[in-house]
């Protein structure tokens, strides 16, 4: 049937489909609460189809992260849910059916047209806390998923337009920060209603049947062009790895082992050889797991476009016995913001192998979690404050990685630091690039950051979430890892103190006077170092960027440290002698 | 002595402006812009007039000359001290990768880390001392970056916003050794936080600034030493005009000057012919400009970014750049589904019907082959190439892979271009908590009149208007803008315990300020007006909401009401159990210059007699899926109050209008034709 649709209502209808999402995406983010929505973009909006929950259509700047994720939980929605009816919407942050972790919050709407389900619209925001051991919900130590807060099956908070008090009243009493997190609730419902009206629109306009012929149609073209996309890789099977640091209990590495077969135009994804689960917050479920493969992907051919057909030729292996396939009750608040990046990761150093022209080397790839709660004597006022830290992005077939750049799977902004000292009771002595933290290589990777904060009044609990501490961001082509993550707490009178996991700790105390010290990772590099640019690595010395000893000895260029001059017979003696 | 003169110098062309008062007459001359010192072409422009310079009562000037200059990276040295620990603020930004998919791309600061230092100070979230200031080391600092050679100076501090002694005492320190007044303080542009925007846009000032300086004095001695006595304006991004004697000092202000001016005179355009409430559409060859407009004055935003973390949040008209322009490409993509944009063949080699080379099908080679361009009078032809030769590339490119004639093929293109403009319309209406079924639609740009009318059709706009120089608009703009300066400052108290008193004094000083500022430049004005607004948020939001007051007099419950009032019409949410934050306070003071009269811009005496004397001839031109014998007629020669149905096209020197089928349009008494949309469903 889709044969009958002319080719220009299809692009109509598709543009059509993505207006709507990115309109409900601009009233959640401009009326929300919670920074991490308004400030960090942390949500996505998205139509799901009635049956499977299949993505139908998600906004034009939606979290990434979200974009696999949502519609394995509008399934589990579509599984539980009975006696549907107009403006009911539903709320679930579940991880095991279909989530990240608790603190991203779903919301589903029954989208019904002519007295008849249609589809649903769905959202997800990341609110500031959704109760457990640690503000925030970030708990490095949380051997079980209670230990992480309040765990919500899909139930259903608004009948038929109107709010369940009491259920909102369970919500709200289970978590911190409920005041605000009210204004969220109302603007993450908001969004929905405009999402309806505006789909009602459209459909008014086109006709049902023109639009489900259209949305069947766009599926199948975009699984089309995702498949010519992975035919351009050579068929074969790959192998790549990444690893995270630990998993805040047991001090080892979780191996990520990546096996990647390409077979006309299909790309089977193996994972099952990777460690096992752990005790630790770090287990990823599978929702997560399968969304971070098809986000790497989206990085890789960013413009396919984003409904299940883009994801039909990508078949994922469910890694069973392992830490990428959590099961109850195991604890998973790292697998949105850790164990998604390094899967991503995993997959870019595999295919960095083959079509390195598409590709780039490791980015620091950890959303750099720093929480601190604690009571200002001053404002008598418990607080909570993140701190979501940048890194390095690799290097890539055509130039240098950017500088402190956003997390793998997200797109969101760092909340200015006059804006935190406003808010609490901190100084931040420092905010600078980390100097020397770019892998090497022909291009090398982006710059890390250093900040140092001071606790000015109080006491307070500081937790960490990071990863890459333990090795750097991998280098691909012969360039060289970047700087790897680095934590200190330093406290009046005590020796400083290095986390003993490296990047993942919680419930450290932090009095007054006290400073915390983050080193984020750098971007891995690309391509051989001694191919650089001998003017480029001069330019890096001029900047501070390298010293001029580690421009002699990571890139073989020899540079005046004074007047910043390449000399450029003695960097062809370094470059001859040490290669 | 009543000739006024605005000068807009665009990226091709330099339009000016003349209008005589007196006598009614308008001059318009069209000069190549000269882009290494866009000085000529602005004489040459006065020149081309014919009228002394000693004649001239006033010259508005709107300039790209700083946009440029940044876009191009074509800037001064700049040398930055900032507080210890932060100089790299600049670099790190607000840690973000340039799209949202994709991990690569490139991010180059404005001011180089060899260029950034350091000194010892620290001023906490309350405005308290931490560290004091070491001012030696901010002379030392200053002479360090002399003597690597930069121009202009930015110093800018942590936490100024709040405090700003230690900055203004480094500016005096510094200003001992700097060799010049090229010192930007952060706060003195913007007295804000955000320390990352604070500073970029500082950054942006200062770099800028020597350029501006250095131009504007050239062309003031350029002026003088022609005969013309009075002082020369600069548009501003904020849509009014400054002194051109203190210009540079703000010039990150002169950023989106242009676009601005014409936005200004869609403002009065449209004010004059009655509609008070438009949309402005002014699409080009590459891209897009979209700005709204309420109540007769243009939106101001002060959260504008000029690229890729690159914020300028200075006050500035509204505008919203969309990437389609006539040169957008079409092409199909590897789904098989129908693109357009936002790729363009740019200038060269341009739509295929330029005849430069360009070998892929663009809107402007769509239009052409729907006959809705006309083929003998396509500007900036080079070699010409014939509509069967256009349409056969369509069909090769597009049609042939989607099973479509030529024709069909162009139809698509310009149907799918219109989708996503009205998509992005929609965006910018919306995000600004506008409707746009609330406002005319103002065409202007080479392009804009070409698809106004199908675009207000998508939107349910009923009414176009398309002013009478829809190529000259910015000239215009010049023209009628007003003087204007902007005041902000940063309160950030809830509503419930802020200081109102203290809020009505700031804004009252505000508007001495701005007093003081319009007397001291001197322009012949007629009156002084002030517009006062408070940025609002709800405790814990990051967004701000601008709130119009009525006055600098100021009550708790008053700010209370207005600011829950916007909220809801914006955003359909009540919040009574959460605090309302009044974050920051704003004053704009505007000197009203003498109203022209638009009427002068009619050439009465072209005028037809009757709508035949305007016809040209008729062709055929595709209109929902057939063609239609359409009347074309030159625009100059249309009879006064003209009325009449569509289809029709209406031609002119910079432009062509489109009616539709079931289209109205009329001239009003101003010249500016106003064509009825009806709302189709299902269209």
């Amino acid at each position: 049937m889709s044969k009958n649709i002319d080719p220009v209502t299809l692009a109509v209808i598709q543009n059509g489909l993505i207006q709507v999402c990115n309109e409900m995406d601009m009233a959640f983010e401009r009326s929300a609460f919670s920074p991490v929505i308004s400030e960090a973009y942390d949500r996505s909006d998205g139509i799901y189809h009635r049956d499977n929950g299949e993505l139908i259509a998600q906004g034009d700047l939606g979290l990434p992260i979200f974009m696999g994720t949502m519609q394995y939980g509008t399934a589990e929605v579509i599984k539980r849910a009975k006696n549907v009816k107009p403006g009911d919407v539903y709320i679930a942050n579940d991880p095991y059916l279909g989530g990240t972790h608790l603190m991203d919050v779903r919301f589903y709407r029954p989208f019904f047209y002519k007295g008849e389900l249609y589809c649903w619209l769905a959202n997800t925001g990341h609110w500031r806390d959704t109760g457990g051991a640690v503000p925030g919900g970030f708990s490095a130590h949380a051997t079980d998923v209670e230990m992480e807060g309040l765990r919500l099956p899909p139930v259903k908070l608004i009948k038929e337009g109107v709010v369940d008090e009491e259920i909102l009243a369970i919500v709200m009493s289970n978590i911190r920060t409920a005041n605000e997190t009210l204004g969220d609730v109302r603007a993450q419902a908001a969004a929905l209603s405009i999402g309806e009206k505006r789909l009602t629109a459209l459909m008014d306009r086109y006709g049902r049947d023109t639009v489900e012929n259209s949305i069947d149609e766009l599926k199948r073209r975009a699984a089309q062009q995702m498949r010519a996309k992975i035919a351009g890789i050579p068929d074969g099977s790959y192998e790549g790895e990444s690893a995270l640091d630990s998993d805040g209990i047991v001090n080892e590495p979780l191996r990520i082992k990546m096996k990647i077969r390409i077979e006309g135009g299909e790309m089977h994804v193996d994972m099952s050889e990777s460690s096992p689960p752990c005790m630790g917050p770090l287990n990823s479920v599978i929702a997560t797991t399968r969304s971070a493969v098809f986000i790497a992907m989206k990085h890789i051919f960013p413009d396919v476009p984003l409904n299940a057909g883009t994801f039909e030729p990508i078949h994922i292996t469910d890694p069973e016995g392992t830490f990428l396939y959590a099961k109850y009750p195991r604890p998973v608040s790292g697998c949105a913001a850790e164990v998604s990046q390094r899967i991503c990761e995993a997959v870019f150093v595999t295919l960095a192998k083959v079509i390195p022209d598409k590709l780039f080397a490791a980015p620091a790839g950890t959303s750099g979690n720093f929480a601190l709660g604690g009571f200002d004597p001053v404002r008598n006022r418990n607080y909570v404050m993140y701190i979501f830290s940048g890194g390095g992005y690799g290097g890539w077939h055509d130039g240098d990685g950017i500088s402190n750049g956003c997390s793998t799977i997200g797109i969101s902004k760092t909340q200015p630091l006059e804006v935190m000292e406003q808010f609490y009771p901190v100084l931040f002595e420092e905010y600078s690039l980390r100097e020397g933290s770019g892998g090497e290589g022909k291009y090398r990777g982006g710059f890390g950051v250093n900040y140092r904060v001071k606790i000015r009044r109080g006491r307070a609990l500081a937790s960490f979430v990071m990863d890459h501490g333990r090795v750097g961001p991998a280098g691909v082509q012969g360039g060289a890892d970047g700087g790897p993550n680095r934590i200190m707490v330093r406290r009046t009178g005590e020796p400083d103190y290095i986390l003993p996991h490296f990047s993942k700790d919680q419930g450290l105390h932090v009095t007054e006077g006290d400073t915390v010290h983050v080193s984020t990772p750098g971007g891995g590099g690309y391509g051989k170092a001694f191919e650089r640019d001998p003017a480029a690595v001069g330019r890096d010395v001029s900047f501070g960027y390298y010293t001029a000893e580690e421009a002699a000895k990571r890139f073989g260029v020899a540079v005046d440290s004074k007047n910043f001059a390449v000399d450029a017979k003695a960097t062809q003696e370094l470059r001859r002698r040490t290669a | 002595m009543s000739k006024v003169v605005g000068i807009d110098v665009g990226g091709t062309f330099t339009d000016l402006m003349l209008v005589d008062e007196a006598s009614g007459k308008v001059q318009v001359t069209k000069v190549p812009t000269t882009p290494e010192n866009q000085a000529f072409g602005v004489i040459n422009a006065l020149e081309a007039t014919k009228v002394p310079l000693s004649e001239l009562a006033s010259i508005v000037h709107g300039t790209t000359a700083t946009t440029n200059a940044l876009l191009e990276r074509k800037i001064s040295k700049v040398g930055l001290i900032t507080t210890k620990g932060f100089r790299d603020v600049l670099e790190l930004g607000r840690r973000t990768r340039p799209n949202a998919y994709g991990m690569t791309g490139t991010f180059r600061p404005l001011i180089p880390r060899d260029l950034r230092m350091e000194v010892d100070e620290r001023i906490d979230a309350d405005g308290g001392v931490v560290t004091p200031l070491d001012e030696k080391a901010v002379t030392e600092a200053a002479k360090v970056l002399m003597a690597k050679g930069c121009e202009a100076l930015v110093i800018h501090f942590f936490n100024a916003y709040i405090n700003t002694a230690h900055e203004d005492r480094a500016v005096e320190v510094a200003a001992k050794v700097w060799p010049n007044a090229y010192i930007t303080s952060g706060t003195s542009v913007l007295p804000q936080f955000r320390e990352y925007e604070r500073g970029v846009t500082a950054a942006v000032n200062a770099s800028i600034r020597p350029v501006l300086d250095r131009y504007i004095k050239r062309l003031r001695e350029e002026l003088a030493s022609r005969g013309y006595t009075h002082d020369l304006l600069v548009m501003q991004g904020n849509g009014g005009t400054v002194s051109s004697s203190i210009v540079a000092d703000l010039a990150a202000h002169t950023v989106l000057s242009g676009p601005a001016s014409g936005v200004k005179a869609a403002a009065y355009t449209s004010s004059i012919a009655g509609f008070p409430n438009v949309v402005t559409y002014d699409m080009g060859g590459t891209s897009t400009d979209v700005a709204l407009i309420r109540d007769g004055v243009p939106q101001v935003t002060a959260e504008f970014e000029l690229e890729y973390a690159m914020p300028v949040h200075v006050p500035m008209v509204d505008i919203h750049t969309i990437g389609s322009g006539g040169g957008s490409l079409a092409y199909i993509d590897e789904a098989g589904i129908l693109q357009v944009g936002p790729q363009s063949a740019g200038a060269k080699p341009g739509p295929i019907c330029y005849g430069r080379g360009g070998q892929r099908p663009t809107i402007t080679d769509a239009n052409l082959v729907l006959g809705r361009l006309n083929a003998k009078k396509l500007l900036a032809v080079d070699s010409p190439v014939s509509v069967e030769g256009v349409a056969g590339i369509i069909e090769k490119e597009i049609g042939s892979k989607l099973g479509m004639s030529a024709v069909e093929a162009a139809s698509a293109i310009v149907r799918i271009a219109n989708d996503k403009m009205a998509g992005a319309l929609r965006m910018v209406s919306l995000s600004r908590g506008q409707d746009p079924r609330d406002f005319a639609l103002f065409a202007f740009g080479g392009a804009g009149p070409l698809h106004a009318v199908a675009l207000a059709r998508e939107l349910a706009i009923p009414k176009v208007l398309v002013p009478v120089r829809p190529g000259i608009t910015s000239a215009l703009g010049c023209i009628v803008a007003d003087v204007r300066h902007d005041y902000v400052r940063t309160v950030n108290k809830p509503v419930a315990v802020a200081d109102v008193k203290q809020a009505g004094e700031i804004l009252k000083a505000q508007r001495e300020e701005g007093r003081r500022t319009i007397e001291s430049e001197n322009i012949p004005i007629e009156e002084i007006v002030y517009i006062h607004a408070a940025d609002m948020q709800f405790q814990g939001q990051s967004h701000v909401l601008t709130v119009p007051l009525a006055g600098p007099e100021v009550t708790r419950e008053g700010l209370q009401e207005a600011f829950e009032k916007v909220y809801f019409s914006r955003f359909e949410v009540r919040l009574p159990e959460i605090r309302a934050m009044l974050v920051n306070l704003r004053t704009a003071a505007i000197g009203k210059r003498k109203m022209v009269s638009l009427k002068a811009l009619v050439d009465t005496a072209a005028h037809g007699k009757t709508l035949k004397d305007a016809h040209t001839e008729t062709r055929k031109v595709w209109f929902d899926g057939g063609w239609h014998d359409t009347p074309v007629y030159f625009r100059d020669r249309l009879p006064a109050k003209a009325k009449f149905p569509g289809p029709a096209i209406i031609e002119q020197l910079d432009t062509t209008t489109i009616v539709e089928p079931d289209n109205t349009v009329e001239m009003d008494d101003y010249g500016n034709l106003i064509v009825t949309v009806p709302h189709r469903q299902g269209a």
